[in-house]
């Protein structure tokens, strides 16, 4: 049982300093206006940019694990997904049956060249891509953005699967409140004054 | 066969050539006469200058003066590398980054090739230890500017697939992995594509003036081959360094990408 607990953690683009606690098999939302630096709090977690405080997962600090170990444990999900490979194998080796069933793809679909997917298909299997990597915590940069009703429920349906089965802790950045609503153990919301819990 | 000696004269008439070029360039409004001028000039002295400085090493055959005319050249060419980058490193790096590998690569070739493949006595007769750096100096030069460029353009203009990888867990290494391969042949190109046109499209500029200057062709084409050869090696070898260190220096030790230690 891992939780990641955030102790005033900022940057040059992060003027506030963020203070923040996930359990194992918790999702918390934050929310916000754009432009406040949702998305640089996730890469600081992730140690993709220079920041100050510290970060931990159970009793590790972000520090003393090289980075690649890090980032494999805190697994983060940007907004829009990038493609280096030709084809959807090339970026994930291995994936589970049931994960590729549990957002509507065939086992074929490993095979699929990446420039037919559309975007809708490229979110659902970077999230796939994350999961293969069995992280700890999941920082999700509106993971539902692009998707169809009938796949956002998919997708939450999984990933708050795995949040209690692993159980891992799930940080989901989301503009949608009805969603927030829906998925959260604990919400956020985040602007120019820093983040605060919302207990409404 | 001798060489036939040029006298004033002789340069002056293939000025007038250039001043004729100036005077229809002015009546064709191209607007390059001015430059074209200066460019000549500069060409005339710069060279009449080198001519001094090599009949002064070749007359005063000295270690020392070699190394230090040596060194000269090889803070040019560091400096030429960088200047031809579109975002080159900050700090000392930029200069840094070019220099060392060129040093690495151009002294060690050229000094196997003095000392054991002409093996003149001693080893460092100017006369061919000049003009063989000075090549392998001008050749290495753009490779590595050319891998370095490609690098950095790749690394900027792919930041968010090599991010996404990273984000994975893959090393900086994995992460840059295919950009790297690019930029290193990409420097390596033009070598190759000049030793498979040797001689058929082209005849190679020291090849030229060697048999201009009475060598017999066989043994301008000898040396020539030779010359091929080490810049090839020294080409290569200099764009592998300058490469690699050119992307180790795009990651920090937490392996980020860091494209903020590009100018803009």
């Amino acid at each position: 049982m891992t939780s990641l607990r955030v102790e005033d953690v900022g940057n040059k683009w992060l003027p506030n300093e963020i203070n923040l606690e996930v359990a194992a098999g918790e999702c918390i939302v934050i929310s916000g206006p754009s432009g406040v630096g949702k998305s640089l709090l996730l890469r600081a977690i992730a140690d993709l940019d220079k920041h100050s405080g510290k970060v931990s997962l159970g009793e590790t600090f972000c520090g003393e694990v090289p980075a690649t170990q890090w980032r494999k444990q805190v697994g983060l999900l940007p907004a829009d997904s990038a493609w280096w490979g030709e084809q959807v194998h090339d970026h994930m080796p291995v994936v589970k049956r049931e994960q590729l069933a549990a957002l509507g793809f065939e086992e074929d679909v490993m095979k699929w060249s990446v420039e037919r997917l559309s975007t809708g298909e490229k979110q659902r299997l970077a999230i796939l891509r994350v999961l293969a990597n069995e992280p700890d915590i999941l920082l999700l940069d509106e993971p539902t953005a692009n998707l169809d009703p009938d796949s956002v429920d998919k997708v939450e349906a999984l990933l708050l699967g795995y949040c209690r089965n692993k159980p891992a802790g799930l940080i989901w950045v989301s503009h949608d409140i009805a969603q927030a609503k829906r998925i959260a153990d604990r919400r956020y919301h985040f602007d120019e004054n820093g983040l605060g819990e919302v207990t409404a | 066969m001798n060489m036939v000696s040029l006298s004033t004269l002789d340069l002056s008439i293939a000025a007038l050539l250039v001043l004729v070029l100036a005077v229809l360039g002015l009546k064709l409004q191209l607007g390059v006469s001015r430059q074209l001028i200066i460019a000549a000039l500069r060409t005339t002295v710069q060279l009449l200058l080198i001519g001094y400085i090599l009949k002064f090493l070749f007359d005063n055959v000295h270690l020392g003066y070699m190394a230090a005319i040596s060194i000269i050249m090889l803070l040019f060419a560091g400096r030429e590398v960088m200047a031809r980058q579109t975002h080159p490193y900050k700090g000392l790096w930029g200069f840094g980054m070019g220099t060392i590998s060129m040093f690495l690569s151009t002294f060690m070739v050229t000094l196997l090739a003095l000392t054991v493949i002409i093996n003149n006595d001693p080893w460092y007769t100017p006369q061919y230890a000049i003009p063989l750096l000075g090549m392998m100096l001008g050749n290495t030069m753009t490779g590595i500017a050319l891998g370095l460029e490609r690098l950095t353009q790749a690394a900027r203009e792919k930041r968010r697939q090599i991010e996404a990888r990273l984000m994975l867990g893959h090393s900086w290494q994995q992460s840059i992995m295919t950009i790297r391969r690019q930029s290193m042949r990409y420097g390596m190109i033009p070598i190759i594509n000049s030793m498979a046109a040797a001689g058929l499209v082209s005849l190679p500029g020291m090849m030229t003036g060697q048999i201009l200057a009475g060598s017999p062709p066989l043994e301008a084409v000898k040396y020539q081959i030779l010359i091929m050869f080490l810049i090839a090696a020294g080409t290569g070898f200099g764009t592998v360094i300058a490469v690699v260190l050119g992307s180790r220096r795009l990651f920090d030790e937490r392996e980020r990408l860091r494209l903020d230690r590009l100018r803009k």
